[in-house]
């Protein structure tokens, strides 16, 4: 399998990006650690006429804190988080969790986080995570960087807010408080494969132990990953009990919508959803030392 | 286009379509045909290759072009002339193929696991070939050959 033709421009800078993307619209992609849009160009489910590659933007490859919020550039590789010093932080144990079962460990040398975003695909990793930390993500194009609170940016199955002649540079996880935990809970066939089911968790917690804040979200339940508002409702100024924890899980396996295939059932995966939210949950209070 | 790489230490430069995919350019382009294509959908890990030293990347989800003055191993490049580089001898002496389709896959993974990781336990090494099918061994030989060479690098 071999992709189609296609012309190929390899940017310097993100200004020099933006302008081919603005030259070629919606014939160009941007090509990052290429893992899921090159096999789709293998089988020709993308065909691209022309693709930026963004490899060589230094300006693009980082990972950055500041003031406890987390910055990570668009050329950043999946194995860059998962090797982060802060990425030891409790407050980062979703995405401690996340960056350690994204595909496999090779896919993950090249995979980055903001093409995974780009990408969003059902089944991915990352905006699910990037949904229940409520992060940004910056877009730029022609008049500047506008930046997209991530219910936003995720608009359906392979589809985000990043219009013709835009870029994603970047995407922001806020400074969560110092009382935060998370949990990526993700069933798989085997490593490398789609998830079955996956929820991302976070909660922070007051002096009290009531809940702050509670990020959960889910993926391969839907179009697209989703949030559980209801669930994250319930949990906000309550204690975590086992009681709350159950109907936060309820809520999760009712909000998913997933598609029958060789991974399972409708029934198990809305199920596995509710399981996995459940373990979450308990992974973040045992974090939190709850 | 003109791609210019290092792969094994020797320069290659050649004219190639934007779409040749890293794998088939070392395969048809160098020559190199060590490095092998297997699933095709960066799953099996067959067509690993080392880029820059100590990264592994699946070189049939890779263009040739984005290899454009990057250094490449290849396992060709392992062996010191006649005499087999201890990964490789540690796959013989454990028996850590069969029909050796995964393996200069398997051996390239190890060697930047063992890179990263000198002294690897069990699990680290299971899980840094987790993106490596081998569908004859079971991988049991194939985890003690990466041990035996973790205690030889």
């Amino acid at each position: 399998m071999i992709p189609a033709a296609f012309e190929y421009l390899r940017a310097s800078s993100v200004d020099e990006a933006v302008a081919h993307l603005q030259q070629h619209g919606g014939d160009a992609r941007v090509l990052a650690g290429g893992q899921s849009l090159i096999p789709a160009m293998r089988f020709r489910l993308a065909r691209p006429g022309v693709l930026v590659d963004i490899n060589n933007v230094r300006e693009l490859n980082y990972l950055r804190t500041n003031n406890g919020a987390v910055e990570i550039g668009a050329t950043a590789r999946d194995a860059d988080v998962e090797r982060a010093p802060w990425i030891a932080d409790r407050r980062w144990t979703l995405l401690r969790d996340a960056s350690r079962v994204v595909a496999d460990p090779v896919v993950r040398q090249m995979g980055t986080v903001v093409g995974s975003l780009c990408h969003n695909d059902p089944a991915g990793d990352w905006p699910a995570v990037a949904l229940a930390s409520r992060a940004d993500v910056v877009v730029r194009g022609r008049d500047g960087a506008r930046t997209i609170p991530i219910d936003g940016f995720l608009v359906d199955s392979y589809t985000t807010a990043v219009g013709d002649g835009e870029m994603a540079i970047a995407v922001r996880f806020k400074s969560p408080d110092t009382r935060t935990a998370g949990s990526y809970q993700k069933i798989e066939r085997k490593v490398g494969d789609f998830a079955t089911a996956a929820a991302a968790v976070q909660i922070s917690l007051k002096a009290d132990g009531t809940v702050h804040e509670a990020g959960i979200a889910l993926s391969a339940a839907g179009s697209c990953a989703v949030r559980v508002e209801a669930a994250e409702r319930l949990l906000v100024g309550r204690e975590v009990t086992p009681e709350l924890i159950r109907a936060a899980a309820d809520a999760a396996s009712e909000k998913s919508a997933p598609q029958a295939d060789l991974r399972g059932s409708v029934d198990y995966k809305k199920h596995l959803a509710g399981v996995l939210v459940a373990r979450g949950l308990r992974q973040a209070m045992a974090r939190l030392g709850g | 286009m003109k791609v210019k790489v290092t792969v094994n230490g020797v320069a290659y430069e050649r004219d190639v379509e934007p779409r040749t995919l890293l794998a088939f350019f070392l395969r048809e382009d160098c020559g190199l045909t060590g490095t092998h294509v297997g699933c095709d959908t960066s799953s099996c890990g067959c067509c690993v290759v080392v880029l820059d030293g100590d990264r592994p990347v699946k070189s049939c989800t890779m263009f040739a072009v984005q290899a454009d003055g990057h250094e490449i191993r290849t396992v060709e490049g392992l062996a010191e002339g006649a005499a087999l580089h201890p990964l490789q001898q540690a796959f013989w002496d454990q028996h850590g193929l069969q029909c050796g389709f995964c393996t200069p896959g398997m051996l390239l993974t190890a060697y930047t696991l063992l890179k990263h990781n000198p002294r690897p336990t069990e699990a680290e090494i299971r899980e840094g070939l987790a993106g490596n099918l081998c569908r004859c061994t079971g991988y049991q030989n194939i985890v003690k050959s990466v041990q035996q060479a973790a205690g030889a690098v």
